[in-house]
């Protein structure tokens, strides 16, 4: 008991933090982020209003009604005291209520439905085993991993899951929403801010759950339109022609670039231009504040590419070896794709 | 009840010889609850054991970013293992363990309504918790997590035996809980001593009462759902298999509809617990016998409305969310009402601080945090953020460790003398009592903001940079100081083994219900005659008329006593071994295993059971 | 608590209840069955959920056929109804009435189920097995644990006429009759159900 209170203290210092501005729930940099965070100061504030009152009677009676030694007299028997306990049944009712009303509010003000918007971004979000599919119905676009939205705007999503169940979460934009498998959910967001933002799966689905991350960038409509401009651009295959055949048969088969390819795994299109290789590898020359252990994109795509259960066990790319690929065809390509940026 | 006298009285006349056990056999046999109690509790304490030895590796995993301590598969497998034996063969055996040891004395009764269902059901939950662990000698272990969500534990997504274990198994244990909800209601309902009117029952007795009420009415749901999932797996069903029609959704709401009212089967007992304690160590009445009452039957029955809380982000709409926001939130109410009376059931009182009491009093404001952090939880559009992070882990850890598992320690350190006849030291009892408050504290209070923070639950590592290092690391050394808090807990049952039995009959001299007026451990009948309650806390009422025993409800005379068998021990081998059969799809073994279990059925209602006869009085000569 | 208390007098009127362990067994029976009542309404509701997806499986309406099953339901109602007549004549100790009144609760109760697999076999022929559809396999679990019950309930019945050739209506026997009424009365009303349910709104779609 005595020891919760210096403990709180530290954690109030730790709170002053709040973590990264780019993940954490407790710096919100969006609307609904906002509303979900103005909850939970709520809640949290009538909660320590509770708490604090607990406490104090707590340990008022441990301190006052200590039995001292040899103590042998009987306290008197009380059965109960009617007022004290109707002031402590509606004392909390109030409280809920304080609390009931801004959550049926959020409630429904959350669930608006922009599929019909006509000024509202589609995107249709497709989680895979463990990777993650972004389509733009609207502009006949598809990218994997790092979603690009334009700011200002209400991106209405559409998420549905390709084998087991994941939660689609971007905590610093707003809370999660579950993908499912044979139907799809709705939400929406908004990025008022440019800026890239770190999304998570939030459902266990399998081994690499953990690592099935990925990017939210938020920028300018402007910018959005030569994203998908650039994006439905023709694709740039690999100036060497055997290399541009290797790719073709090797990867193209589950991945796509541009117009080529297939969008069974994560569409490659520009891929050297994003944060990260695969959602968890930072791209050293790309990311704003690289770290010290991060590495190049062209090295990152190579580590990837060579052994891809390393990074991310139980994902279904194959290896370099199984996949037969050369050192040489490896770095060939690493080269290629750590170069195919988008201008945007 | 008066027929129960009069039946003992006369039945002398027919006493038949029944072969009566030593040793080993006497404890595979036994149908007394004292002993089933103690079985439950050994049982359920190396399933505890278990369990915490997979939260430390788990915790060792997380301690330090990107740690490839465990495998990413292996670490699925033990957090699926620890939930699952946590819950279903840890908490709850250790709970039925309490409940046998204590609820027929409270009542005043000589055993439970179903003495052999009583045995059935330990075996049946003994026999499918050692299923569900056999998987990992076998090397395919559940891996999809103790809710098991469907399709990753599907057939398509689930390729291995593990998930096969984790129905089975559950199963199996889940027979054995339904058959001791149904034998402890008709207990309560049937079997309480003359005098021993429902509103005059010690506020354990009434958790039970309710939990058995919410276990009878729960545990079923769960049975649908592991058969359904049992057949998708085995049998090429299509229940929950989306690309045949199957709904996930289904999945989550079965099991939740079982699962939300399972968290008060869970708590609802410490609650219990916690009266007494706090009641016994401050030598007053529990405050608001009535209120507390009322509140544990209203917890019980919003409990059942409220399951989708755990689905706000399973996109069920905003009438669901809002609905389910606001019957969750109605739980606190009578939660906070219970909290209240104990406070002040504490205040005035003269409290003394046993390793029991400080259980008791450190429950109070730990379930205090679980209880708010719920109501947080409860704010659906705040769950979109907090929902499968770390912040319900902190949150339902703080209900069942901070509740529960601080609830099962002060119950066990009150009730030992009654249950063993040896008091357990005091010293080792209170640095028991601190290293595992401050370990867990220490756990799981900072997880609260790992999960603000962004860290989903259930991740195998986690990249550096993000602002989990630090919290993670604490929460690390906090779980092994936690782990020696129960190292020491057992070091202090070895010591109290070695020392002499000498427990009082009121072990802590301000005991106020039955159990406390008869010898610790009590005889195998409990009771010598049936006593009279003439009021509520029957046994402090005639020590403060200045008497030393209860009043007696009947002569003195032969008891009538349940023959030991063996039966539902075989029985319950008859399930374990058909459900390896239907697990590896080996038929006869299955059939074999199903016929085993059915002979017995046959035998048991064939034979009577003429039972036994003790007499007290020559026992007292001889 | 001894079951002999009662054999050197004549048997009382309602023989089941004579015992503390009678009462036991009543109220624990009862209790079993609120417990059922939930197994059953968590089938139902799985059944309702899913009795849409047919896909490429035969539609319950094209299935089932009403006139088969609306006989089996009526054979089941009259076994209900035989085992009432089976409590009655115990309750007047009339032995020997009571175990032909529950011969014929047993033999109706397996007319019932020879009706069942006969259609089961004849829906396994249309291509409508467990493995065709989500609605395939709730219908077969649903009716399948309605049909394991039957069973049960048959063979259990067989073995207390048994009993009761060999035992007498005693107290010890009593409450065992008793208690396999009250079940086949559940499994009747659980019947009455899946006939709505399944069968009734199968038909209507």
């Amino acid at each position: 008991m005595k020891r919760i209170l210096p403990l709180l203290a530290g954690m109030a210092l730790l709170l002053s933090a709040c973590g990264r501005s780019d993940l954490s729930t407790l710096d919100p940099q969006g609307p609904i982020a906002q509303r979900q965070y103005d909850l939970m100061k709520i809640s949290i504030s009538i909660m320590t209003l509770v708490v604090v009152v607990v406490f104090a009677i707590c340990i008022y009676v441990l301190i006052r009604f200590r039995r001292r030694k040899g103590d042998k007299t009987i306290p008197k028997q009380v059965e109960g005291n009617h007022k004290l306990e109707i002031i402590w049944t509606i004392v909390p009712i109030i409280l809920l209520i304080i609390l009931g009303v801004p959550t049926v509010q959020s409630v429904f003000g959350m669930a608006t439905d922009y599929s019909k918007d006509k000024d509202a971004i589609q995107v249709k979000v497709t989680s895979h085993l463990y990777w993650w599919e972004f389509e733009y119905p609207q502009y006949g676009v598809t990218t994997g991993q790092e979603l690009v939205v334009p700011t200002g705007k209400k991106i209405s999503f559409e998420l549905v899951a390709a084998d087991v169940k994941h939660a689609f979460w971007i905590p610093s934009i707003g809370g999660k929403m579950d993908t499912n498998p044979g139907m799809s959910n709705r939400m929406y967001l908004e990025f008022p801010e440019e800026g890239v933002y770190r999304g998570k799966c939030a459902e266990l689905c399998g081994p690499s759950h953990a690592l099935m991350d990925f990017k939210a960038k938020s920028v300018s409509p402007e910018s959005f339109d030569k994203w998908i401009a650039a994006m439905k651009a023709p694709a740039v295959m690999p100036a060497d022609p055997k290399l541009a055949e290797t790719f073709r048969a090797k990867c193209l088969a589950c991945h796509a670039v541009g117009d080529q390819g297939t969008n069974g795994a994560p569409n490659l299109t520009g891929v050297g231009s994003r944060q990260t290789i695969a959602g968890i590898l930072y791209n050293s020359d790309v990311v704003k504040d690289p770290q010290p252990e991060d590495k190049t994109a062209e090295q990152n795509i190579k580590d990837w590419i060579t052994d891809p259960q390393k990074y991310k066990p139980g994902n279904m790319m194959p290896s370099a070896a199984d996949n037969q690929l050369t050192q040489d065809e490896i770095d060939g390509i690493a080269k290629y794709l750590a170069g195919y940026k988008l201008d945007y | 009840m008066a027929t129960q006298a009069a039946h003992a009285s006369h039945a002398h006349a027919h006493a038949h010889t029944v072969k009566r056990y030593k040793g080993l056999m006497d404890w595979l046999t036994t149908v007394d609850h004292k002993k089933i109690g103690i079985l439950y509790l050994l049982a359920g304490f190396i399933f505890f054991i278990v369990g915490g030895l997979e939260a430390i590796l788990i915790r060792i995993q997380l301690m330090k970013p990107m740690n490839d301590f465990v495998a990413a598969d292996t670490f699925n497998e033990l957090i699926t293992m620890h939930g699952t034996t946590m819950i279903f063969l840890a908490a709850m055996p250790m709970l039925f363990a309490l409940m046998n040891a204590v609820v027929p004395l409270q009542i005043g009764a000589r055993d439970v309504a179903f003495p052999f269902l009583n045995a059935l059901g330990f075996w049946t939950f003994f026999f499918g918790g050692v299923l569900l662990n056999i998987s990992w000698f076998v090397g395919e272990v559940p891996d999809a997590g103790w809710t098991s969500y469907v399709p990753l534990a599907g057939p398509t997504f689930n390729g291995t035996h593990g998930v096969d274990y984790y129905v089975i198994g559950l199963q199996i244990a889940g027979i054995g809980t339904l058959l001791g909800g149904i034998n402890f209601m008709a207990t309560i309902i049937n079997m309480r001593a003359p005098g021993m009117s429902f509103m005059r029952m010690p506020m354990f007795t009434w958790a039970i009462f309710v939990t058995s009420i919410l276990i009878v009415f729960a545990f079923p749901a769960l049975t649908v759902g592991l058969v359904a999932l049992m057949f998708d797996r085995l049998f090429q069903a299509n229940f929950f298999e989306t690309g045949s029609g199957g709904n996930t959704v289904l999945w989550e709401h079965v099991f939740w509809i079982f699962g939300h009212p399972e968290v008060y089967i869970l708590i609802l007992p410490a609650f219990g617990v916690i009266s007494e304690v706090v009641s016994t160590f401050s030598r007053k009445r529990l405050f608001g016998y009535s209120s507390m009452v009322f509140a544990l039957v209203l917890i019980a029955f919003l409990g059942f409305m409220v399951w989708a809380h755990h689905m706000f982000t399973t996109g069920l709409g905003p009438v669901a969310n809002a609905l389910f926001s606001i019957a969750t939130m109605l739980i606190a109410v009578p939660t906070g009402v219970k909290i209240f009376n104990w406070l002040f059931t504490l205040w005035g009182g003269s409290i003394k601080f046993t390793t029991a009491s400080l259980f008791a009093i450190g429950f109070i404001p730990t379930f205090v945090l679980g209880g708010v952090t719920g109501v947080m939880l409860a704010s659906a559009p705040a769950d979109y953020q907090y929902h499968d992070t770390y912040f319900v882990v902190a949150h339902f850890h703080y209900v069942i460790v901070g509740g529960l598992i601080l609830g099962i320690f002060a119950g066990l350190h009150y009730w030992w003398p009654k249950m063993f006849g040896r008091m357990l030291n005091e010293g080792l009892g209170k640095l028991t009592f601190w290293t595992f408050f401050i370990g867990f504290h220490l756990t799981f209070f900072v997880q609260h903001f790992l999960g603000l923070l962004g860290m989903p639950r259930r991740v195998w590592t986690y990249l550096p940079n993000q602002g989990f290092d630090t919290m993670n690391l604490i929460s690390s050394i906090g779980a092994f100081l936690m782990g020696i808090g129960t190292i020491v807990f057992v070091i202090n049952v070895i010591v109290t083994w070695a020392k002499p039995r000498n427990a009082e009959a009121d072990a802590w001299e301000d005991g106020r219900s039955l159990e406390w007026s008869i010898p610790s451990p009590p005889p195998e009948y409990n009771f010598k005659q049936l006593p009279l309650v003439r009021g509520s806390d029957a046994w402090w009422k005639e020590k403060r008329e200045g008497k030393t025993e209860m009043t007696p409800a009947e002569p003195l005379g032969p008891i009538h006593m349940p023959s030991p068998s063996i039966l539902p021990f075989i029985m319950s081998v008859g399930l374990f071994v058909a459900g390896f059969g239907f697990m590896y799809h080996i038929y006869w073994l299955a059939g074999l295993g199903i016929l085993i279990t059915f002979a017995c059925m046959f035998l048991r209602s064939v034979f009577d059971d003429h039972g036994f006869h003790i007499d007290p009085e020559e026992e007292v000569h001889a | 608590m001894s079951a002999h208390g009662h054999v050197e007098g004549q048997l009382p009127h309602e023989p089941e209840k004579a015992t503390l362990e009678g009462r036991n067994k009543i109220l624990g029976f009862w209790i079993f069955l609120g417990a059922e009542v939930v197994l059953f309404g968590t089938l139902f509701s799985a059944f309702i959920a899913l009795r849409h997806q047919v896909l490429d499986g035969p539609h319950a309406s094209e299935l089932f056929e009403l006139p088969t099953v609306f006989a089996a339901t009526m054979i089941l109602l009259t076994s209900s109804l035989m085992s009432v007549f089976a409590v009655q004549a115990m309750h007047k100790n009339q032995v020997k009435s009571m175990i032909w009144w529950l011969v014929l609760t047993v033999l109706l109760g397996l007319s019932f189920l020879v009706l069942e697999i006969v259609e089961f076999n004849t829906y396994v022929s249309e291509g409508h097995r467990m493995n065709t559809s989500a609605f395939s396999s709730s219908f077969y679990t649903l009716v399948g644990f309605h049909g394991g019950h039957v069973l049960f309930g048959v063979l259990w019945i067989s073995l207390l006429i048994a009993q009761i050739f060999k035992k007498g209506l005693t107290v010890v026997t009593a409450p065992k009759i008793y208690l396999s009424a009250i079940y086949w009365h559940f499994i009747d009303v659980v019947w009455v159900f899946i006939f709505t349910v399944v069968y009734l709104m199968g038909k209507v779609g």
